[in-house]
Formats: C-alpha cells, sequence, structure tokens
C-alpha cells in the first residue's frame, strides 16, 4: 500500500447489488486502491449527483482526483484503472 | 407529558455526559444524493456537532422531532452541524429525508452498535429481535467532547427543546445575519 500513501481515495459512485459496479470495487481492491464508495438510488431519476459529476446517471462512476478524470461505464473505467495503477514499478 | 398516568421508565445508564468524550464510530450517513461511510469525528471540524438519536423513520416521534427541530432553525441560527442517527436503512432515509423535507444528514445504523457504544438502547417491546437508540441529544464540541447530554429515562419520550435551546445559545456561536 506505500505507493498509495499520497494518493486522494478514488470516489466510486454504485447501486448496491449491480455487478458492473462490482467489477470496477474488485480492479480497484486488485491494485490495492484506496476508495471511497457513495451509494446512489436505483431510481434513475434520483442520481442527480452522477449526472452532475459525469454528465450522465449510469453507474458505476468514478471520480479520480488524482489524475483528475471522471468516468462512467464499467468498462471504460476498468481499462483506464488498467492503464493508469495496473503498470508495475 | 402530562397524560395522567405513568408511561414506561427505563434503567438508569452509563451514557456520556458532560465533559467526557464522545465515542467515535462510522456509519453510512445519508443525504438527500448519496450516502458513504462517514466517521463522527470527522463532522468535527469548525463547529460542535448536534447529534440527534431518534426513534426508526416512519414511527411519529421521527416527524415529530424533526419538525420541531426545523421549526426552531438551529442549523440557521448556530454556527452548528446536525446530524440524525437511527436504526433505518439508507433507502429509508433517503425516502425520509424526500418526504418529511429532511434538511440534515442521517446515520443509518440498522444493527444499533452506536446505541451499544453510547449505552443508549432501547429494547422494544413487542417488537422481538429489533432495538434502537433512546431518544437522545448529544452537543459535542470540535474536540469530541460531549458539551450537553439529553437521554430519555422514560418511554415515550422527546428532547427537551427550550433547554437544547438555551445549551446551543451557550455554547454556540451565532451565525452572523446574512445581509
Amino acid at each position: 500500500m506505500s505507493d498509495t500513501d499520497e494518493m486522494t481515495p478514488i470516489t466510486l459512485y454504485r447501486l448496491q447489488a449491480c455487478p458492473f459496479c462490482e467489477r470496477v470495487v474488485r480492479k480497484l481492491a486488485d491494485y490495492e486502491l484506496e476508495y471511497t464508495s457513495r451509494f446512489v438510488e436505483p431510481m434513475h431519476s434520483d442520481r442527480n449527483i452522477v449526472k452532475r459529476i459525469s454528465g450522465a446517471r449510469t453507474v458505476p462512476a468514478i471520480v479520480d482526483e488524482n489524475t483528475g478524470v471522471t468516468m462512467s461505464e464499467s468498462g471504460n473505467i476498468v481499462e483506464y484503472l488498467d492503464k493508469t495503477y495496473g503498470g508495475a514499478d | 407529558m402530562d397524560l395522567g398516568f405513568d408511561i414506561v421508565d427505563l434503567p438508569e445508564t452509563d451514557h456520556p455526559t458532560a465533559g467526557e468524550t464522545a465515542p467515535d464510530f462510522t456509519r453510512p450517513l445519508v443525504t438527500d444524493e448519496y450516502w458513504e461511510d462517514v466517521s463522527l469525528s470527522s463532522l468535527l471540524g469548525d463547529e460542535p456537532l448536534l447529534l440527534v438519536c431518534y426513534p426508526m423513520d416512519g414511527a411519529f416521534p421521527a416527524t415529530y422531532i424533526w419538525n420541531e427541530l426545523r421549526e426552531r432553525d438551529f442549523a440557521d441560527t448556530f454556527e452548528l452541524t446536525i446530524a440524525g442517527l437511527s436504526i433505518s436503512t439508507p433507502y429509508e432515509h433517503t425516502t425520509f429525508i424526500e418526504e418529511r423535507g429532511i434538511d440534515v444528514p442521517l446515520f443509518s445504523d440498522p444493527a444499533n452498535g452506536v446505541a451499544e457504544q453510547y449505552d443508549i438502547v432501547n429494547d422494544l417491546d413487542g417488537m422481538t429481535g429489533i432495538a434502537e437508540p433512546r431518544p437522545a441529544v448529544f452537543l459535542i464540541d470540535t474536540d469530541q467532547t460531549v458539551q450537553y447530554a439529553w437521554v430519555a429515562d422514560e418511554w415515550p419520550a422527546f428532547p427537551p427543546y427550550d433547554e437544547l435551546e438555551d445549551t446551543l445559545a451557550t455554547h454556540c456561536d451565532m451565525k452572523p445575519l446574512e445581509s
């Protein structure tokens, strides 16, 4: 974990029991990344916070202040995490 | 309340009192937009915290307590953070916030662990397996010291709002009037 000590935790907007969100969680765990979970409501119309940060009401969505990246869709997020944090050092 | 008959007395407790440290805890804190794990201590930034423990969302005292607190407008009068705590789930809190116009964040503690930490457990007669916090109010200073504590010693009970208001006037700075 030492290389993540200075990281700002990634914020993950998620829906309980959403498999796409769990996919991202698994990837965050794989790379031992610190993250904060913000749970939103099942109803799309109740997800204004996600719309405000990402432009869409879909989850998962992440905000990574370390890189200034905000992103939706689990496939994109997993690819981003692989590219950004997957390289061994 | 003067009902002309006795209501249930609750046993003595060893809850935190003025001058003692408020036990820290982390629980999902629910707003009108999302919930996330938040610690009590992280809410103690620049101003005192009023922690309001109340009966589960849907019980009439929950609505009464928050209506009264909103009417008294503590959050806009004093330099103060207010947070609620009940055993209701985050989903119930979300509905309660929306339907009752609650304008403060609410901790969700279905397993009632915070009430155990604070020694304010209220075992609910006739609801086997369910316990919740007694109605209780703690004013917690930025150094996590309890400034004021009120814990129900009978059931049902409501916070002594006038006494609470006097306490806030004594311990909290007034908010500047907005121009």
